[in-house]
């Protein structure tokens, strides 16, 4: 190109590879053996490959175990695609990008209503990235190393907290559930003591389950910190959990309108109580003034942060996931309280009325004797990932299969999830299909 | 002169809306909520209100974005097209439902390690960061495995070092060493020799590091990590610098993550989502977290049976929508075209450095990779930055790295043409001479913004964190 001689020239250049000349010539490279393909050709290839998958237009599915598969409103998806928005980096200089400020500002708010804590930061990675930092922050509050956790935790939720701890040398132990899947109060009274330094409680639980023993667990807690992982659409009808006594709220953001987008980019929810903010992680937004005493938003309390602490920070995150906040913000605003009640409705009648198709049918569901929000184990007479296999023979997917021993007192079983996106004939499917390969 | 978009839009609880609802739900009565405050509002007053907040937002579809450490590269619109059609999936789904989503992370797998000469990578990391702690803890793995662990407590970084790396090597369980840079803004190999020895568990760097030079004895910082039973981590926040002319693998790394949002254009989204993969050499690649995509021949698959693996660093298997928009964008692009992106960011990068010298202190050496870092002569490095907002560009990086005072970090990348490069030295030059002859424009800036400079002491002195805390 053209302007590229006259700028090589600029420099006293006679060649390109004179602006590699610090690079020692034995760490040269011989170019990348990867073929270039046009426009077109990588949006057709894109499209061929983009075919080899059944999404869940293509082929039901009843999958969630922690994301689900929500409807995302074209108005969401405009918002989002903003290219203001999508191609800014973080706000470091604020004058320049009120507008994000102003939205990251308004998804820390939405997050405090829902959850009804105090202060929400701008986004961790996930559901699972936000326990860990959860666990690292009760110990930056209280110097004690063990974390309580529910036995039905999710082995790639335990994964992560293992791997967030270890370099605290924090452990993990677990307390059982009853005999309608929830906490067992005594049980877990038993194993608090003066090394727990949290525990966590999900409502509603892996298995689906509301669990309405969560507000007799702050009594016990002492000095322990008390984590509840949400489903935030389940806190449209479900009281906040800080009204219960959280002192942490965590939670997957991705169920507030954005795509499942095959399992990422999600949302960390991460809320807390105003006195431990300073030991919170990740990005804050605050609001404040200009010179000239507008209402103005900028990025705050960061001497918590790597950039400006680096060893000694909270936490490592720098890049967040603020546009999934993008995504949820714009979400919650377009359907409103009355909206979001109604949808977390939907969600738990879909649940009930497959229920009821599957006890019709002879199914054992739930398997627990509760209430659930939108997902429920199903007990299955065999191996459930054979079912799983079989079922999409019969041009419907199942839920996530769970082998006989995963659990204590979980027998086979498949864990169905119920959003807005099922209709009652994808119910009647899935009940024929599984009696048919049961 | 530039001119942002300025409404007093209000915040979203302040737009009036109906009336909230009471409906009836099967949920236990003590756990049911009473009331929700958030406002109930039309899709059009919805679309409004963000659309014009994001007017008063500045991303690089508008102009140059030169901060430094951050590539911010043109996204082409093809990449953001291609990964809508994936956003259905549920991760969950059986293979053989899949196969096409699988197929995208098995190639660009395939793709980073012919970039980065790595013999396996990991695409489940979140972001630069967050693959930084991922290969902290196949550290701690792997000298775990060898019984090492208890010795081998330090980390080494050079004063360099971007804040996410002593953030992750603490996070991790390490001490961090910080090892001081030579008058030419390198390591000072004397000294990091003598910091290494059989408690060093890794040295974490950059090439070219954050002043944009490249570390030219690198081959001899490796001879000193191996010697030593150390291993050396590569932070490929700057590939964008090498790409197609070197590469981690060739100059001796045993452990690199790199940022799909920086160097393969794929969009910041205004602070992320990124996606941070994460590769490796040699015996590490037993200690790599699950699953890893894999191809029998016939279908693809998650391979779950890693010999020691490290287990999960985050849910399911990465931010894929992410690795949707880089595949294609390496696709596109090919070998060739990757190595020419770095050619033009490194030209670009040199040819602002020389048009702007004269006016800005340049410490250290002259040839420079991807980006330099300059300090104004007469004024603060906060008040040039809020300048050049006021002429509709964004500003460098301030502030960073820490070993230069009153440092501007510039990146431009190669989304820039010699008029674009040349209309923004202009600018700067001529805030430098206003600096000279009218400090106040630098000092009140800026003036064409949707506010003026804002008071950030006052927002962490009492912080104001939700719509609950009114002031």
């Amino acid at each position: 190109m053209k302007d590229m001689d006259d700028m090589l020239k600029y420099l006293g250049m006679n060649s390109w590879e004179e602006l590699f000349s610090d690079i020692p010539k034995d760490v040269w490279k011989k170019g990348i053996d990867i073929e270039a393909m046009d426009e077109i050709s990588v949006y057709r290839y894109a499209k061929e490959l983009a075919a080899k998958n059944k999404d869940i237009f293509d082929m039901p599915n009843f999958l969630g175990a922690g994301i689900y598969t929500h409807y995302i409103p074209p108005a969401v998806l405009e918002i989002v695609g903003r290219s203001e928005f999508y191609t800014s980096y973080t706000p470091y200089q604020p004058e320049i990008s009120q507008g994000m400020l102003q939205v990251q500002f308004e998804y820390q708010s939405v997050i405090a209503e829902l959850t009804g804590m105090d202060v929400a930061n701008s986004s961790m990675y996930d559901a699972h990235t936000s326990l860990g930092e959860a666990a690292r922050m009760a110990y930056r509050i209280n110097r004690r190393k063990e974390v309580l956790v529910p036995e039905n935790l999710y082995w790639e939720k335990e994964s992560v907290l293992k791997n967030y701890i270890a370099g605290l040398g924090m452990s993990i132990k677990k307390y059982p559930l009853n005999e309608r899947g929830m906490v067992a109060l005594d049980k877990l009274q038993e194993l608090i003591s003066e090394d727990t330094a949290m525990v966590y409680v999900e409502n509603p639980n892996f298995f689906g389950v509301i669990d309405e023993g969560v507000d007799e667990i702050k009594e016990m807690m002492g000095k322990a910190i008390y984590t509840i992982g949400v489903n935030p659409l389940s806190l449209a009808v479900l009281k906040p959990p800080a009204d219960y006594g959280a002192d942490i709220v965590i939670g997957e953001g991705q169920i507030l309108g954005n795509p499942i987008s095959f399992g990422g980019p999600l949302l960390g929810i991460f809320a807390t109580r105003k006195q431990y903010v300073r030991k919170m992680p990740g990005r804050l937004i605050g609001e404040t003034v200009d010179a000239d005493g507008r209402r103005a938003f900028v990025m705050t309390l960061q001497t918590r942060e790597q950039h400006i602490r680096r060893g000694k920070a909270t936490s490592n995150i720098c890049s967040n996931e603020a546009l999934c906040a993008v995504f949820s913000v714009a979400f919650v605003a377009y359907y409103g309280a009355n909206g979001l009640k109604e949808l977390a409705k939907k969600n738990m009648d879909n649940a009930r009325m497959l229920m009821e198709k599957l006890r019709n049918a002879g199914f054992n569901a739930p398997i627990f004797d509760a209430k659930h929000f939108n997902e429920f184990l199903v007990e299955l007479p065999k191996n459930p990932h054979e079912i799983s296999k079989e079922l999409l023979k019969h041009g419907v997917h199942g839920g996530l299969p769970i082998n006989a021993g995963c659990y204590r007192n979980v027998p086979n079983s498949m864990l169905l999830a119920t959003t807005e996106m099922i209709r009652e004939e994808d119910m009647d499917k899935l009940v024929s299909a599984l009696k048919e390969v049961s | 002169m530039y001119q942002q978009a300025k409404y007093d839009e209000p915040l979203l609880n302040e737009i009036k809306g109906e009336e909230e609802k009471e409906i009836s739900v099967d949920v236990p009565d003590k756990l049911k909520r009473s009331s929700l405050n958030i406002p109930n509002l039309e899709e059009w007053q919805v679309v409004r209100h963000y659309t014009r907040l994001s007017q008063m937002n500045y991303g690089v579809d508008i102009n140059t974005y030169p901060l430094g450490s951050c590539t911010m590269k043109y996204n082409p619109k093809l990449n953001e097209e291609i990964a809508k059609w994936f956003s259905y999936l549920h991760p969950y789904q059986e293979e053989s439902t899949v196969q096409g989503a699988l197929q995208i992370m098995y190639e660009l797998q395939e793709m980073l390690k012919k970039i980065t000469d790595m013999d396996d990578f990991t695409l489940q990391p979140a972001a630069g960061a967050h693959g930084e702690f991922t290969g902290m803890l196949l550290v701690r793995a792997y000298h775990e495995y060898k019984g090492e662990l208890e010795k081998r407590r330090n980390v080494l970084l050079p004063d360099s070092a971007h804040g996410t790396n002593p953030a992750s090597a603490a996070m991790a369980g390490f001490n961090v060493i910080e090892i001081p840079s030579n008058e030419k803004g390198m390591v000072d190999l004397e000294a990091l020799e003598a910091a290494t020895d059989d408690t060093t568990a890794a040295f974490m760097i950059t090439n070219p590091n954050t002043l944009g030079i490249f570390e030219e004895e690198i081959l001899e910082i490796a001879k000193i990590m191996h010697k030593n039973g150390a291993l050396l981590y590569y932070d490929g926040a700057n590939l964008n610098a090498i790409m197609g002319i070197t590469s981690p693998g060739i100059m001796g790394f045993d452990i690199v993550h790199l940022n799909l949002h920086k160097t393969f254009s794929t969009p910041h989204g205004g602070g992320g989502p990124g996606s941070g993969p994460v590769g490796v050499r040699g015996e590490l690649v037993d200690f790599l977290p699950v699953p890893i995509v894999r191809y029998d021949g016939e279908k693809y698959y998650l391979d779950y049976d890693v010999k020691h693996t490290i287990g999960k660093v985050r849910s399911f298997y990465g931010n894929f929508g992410v690795m949707v928009k880089a595949w294609a964008y390496i696709k596109r692009l090919g070998g060739e075209g990757l190595k020419n992106a770095t050619i033009r960011a490194v030209l670009n990068s040199n040819y602002l450095k020389e048009r702007i010298k004269g006016y800005y202190e340049l410490p250290h050496k002259d040839l420079r990779k991807h980006e330099f870092v300059v300090k104004p002569k007469n004024a603060r490095a906060l008040d040039v930055a809020k300048r050049l907002l006021d002429f509709g560009v964004h500003a460098p990086t301030v502030y960073f790295p820490l070993i230069v005072h009153e440092a501007l970090m510039i990146e431009p990348t190669e989304s820039e043409n010699k008029e674009t490069l040349d209309k923004f030295a202009d600018i700067m030059i001529q805030i430098a001479k206003e600096a000279e002859e009218n400090p106040k424009l630098l000092e009140e800036a800026p003036h064409n913004t949707a506010i003026k400079r804002v008071d950030d002491v006052l927002a962490a002195r009492k912080p104001v964190l939700s719509w609950k805390d009114k002031r």
